[in-house]
């Protein structure tokens, strides 16, 4: 019989390293593996490069992992936001390296990294700061910049149902970034709110097939809504 | 009086009933954070307008009153809002394919600096000191069909935010179709800007004057 489901954090994270490249779902509060994020606050693994839409904010999840100095490299779109003076205070202090990557730009390289492609061509940044030094092509008379994939050797992903073979069922936009992740993952572990029995997901509502999922880890009333 | 204190200048809240007043019914709209927002109040309330919301939302609705508010239903501002009937979810490649892929009919953006031939500059000041965000601009720039600019073509010490040449970093080359601003609306394209319409008291000469572009009137 197949479980992938493991009963602690401190579990689903086993065998974190030092320098790995961790990917964390979510856009803004919606969607982040907060738990998980905690879970590698006290696993204790450093050199860490983050890839994730946002830095964090406050003091807590990945704003966190940077205030304590574990984190080498952020790879995301928008490090900027209300709150987010852990990453300002390391970036400013040149004690992080950041890799800013426009929003669509992001994904697509994360699917690429997900599908086995070994680059993509993409408009978006031709002619910006953000693709200078990059290789460029014409096609069809449209201006392509050659972008790689972003690998990763774990990824953190929430979301609001599994079955014990990992198919994931996702709650509103909190979906975000975790179905592509998921695929791009070396090792992806997922948070979820319940484990239901095989066969009671409707297949029909699974938006990320189990294939790409190796752990999962039940958070009790994860990601209810604040109020 | 001088004609320039006629100039009857729009403000913000009948510039965004005036770009209300271009999006037609069943278009699929991405309105930027900010101002372009409020375009939203002015689209017919009895039409279907499909509003996309980069973080993976088609159908989305207003905000929600303070006891239906859910955290995981947000826009790109990282506001609650709601979903209408109709409305639905998806992840964010599929949400950026549909910039990049020329499925968005319209987005409406605001600006730094838009350049007569359409160049766009909303992502970043230049100053070193800032901490760089780009966000989704650079792919709705590029990807969207028409893309609208918002804005007051003079900032307030009187500098015009239309120019020749952008000196800000660049979101995209050539990919403003049109700006809508306080003075009025103005085509972009590689033949330079052309005067759509202008507000009540103003003369083409003045607008030349205020931002020292070279303008002409469209056909």
């Amino acid at each position: 019989m197949i479980d992938k489901q493991v009963r602690t954090v401190a579990e689903a994270l086993e065998g974190l390293q030092d320098g790995a490249a961790i990917m964390i779902s979510g856009f803004g509060e919606a969607g982040v593996p907060a738990e998980l994020i905690d879970g590698v606050v006290a696993q204790g693994a450093s050199d860490l490069t983050i890839i994730s839409n946002n830095a964090g904010t406050g003091d807590v999840g990945i704003a966190a992992l940077i205030g304590a100095g574990r984190v080498r490299k952020v790879i995301c779109s928008y490090p900027r936001m209300v709150g987010s003076r852990h990453f300002e205070e390391r970036y400013r202090a040149g004690e992080l390296e950041l890799e800013l990557v426009p929003q669509g730009n992001l994904a697509a390289r994360i699917q690429a990294a997900g599908s086995g492609l070994g680059a993509i061509f993409t408009p978006t940044g031709y002619g910006t700061k953000l693709a200078e030094g990059k290789e460029t092509r014409e096609i069809d008379g449209r201006h392509y910049v050659l972008e790689y994939p972003i690998q990763a050797d774990v990824a953190l992903v929430k979301a609001y149902k599994a079955d014990r073979w990992g198919n994931l069922v996702y709650r509103k936009a909190a979906r975000n970034f975790g179905p592509i992740m998921a695929m791009a993952g070396k090792t992806t572990i997922v948070q979820v709110e319940e484990i239901d029995p095989l066969g009671t997901l409707d297949p029909e509502t699974v938006v990320t097939p189990g294939i790409f999922v190796d752990r999962i880890v039940r958070i009790a009333d994860a990601g209810k809504a604040a109020a | 009086m001088s004609a320039a204190d006629t100039i009857q200048r729009l403000d913000k809240q009948q510039l965004a009933r005036r770009v209300a007043r271009d999006i037609p019914e069943g278009a699929y709209v991405n309105l930027g954070i900010g101002l372009p927002t409020q375009v939203a109040n002015y689209l017919d309330s009895a039409g279907d307008y499909f509003l996309h919301s980069e973080n993976g939302i088609l159908g989305m609705g207003p905000a929600p009153d303070e006891d239906h508010i859910d955290w995981d239903l947000i826009n790109a501002g990282k506001q609650p809002v709601t979903l209408l009937n109709g409305g639905c979810f998806f992840h964010h490649g599929d949400s950026f394919s549909m910039m990049r892929g020329g499925h968005i009919d319209i987005c409406v953006m605001g600006a730094y600096q838009v350049s007569t031939r359409g160049d766009l500059a909303n992502w970043h000041t230049g100053d070193p000191d800032a901490i760089p965000a780009v966000g989704g601009a650079m792919d709705l720039a590029i990807g969207a069909k028409q893309v609208f600019v918002m804005m007051n073509l003079l900032t307030k010490t009187g500098e015009s935010k239309l120019v020749e040449h952008c000196t800000y970093p660049l979101t995209g080359l050539g990919c403003v179709s049109r700006i809508y601003s306080e003075l009025g609306v103005i085509d972009l394209g590689p033949d330079g800007a052309k005067v759509v319409e202008m507000v009540d008291n103003l003369t083409l000469e003045r607008l030349r004057e205020m931002t020292g572009v070279d303008l002409t009137m469209a056909q």
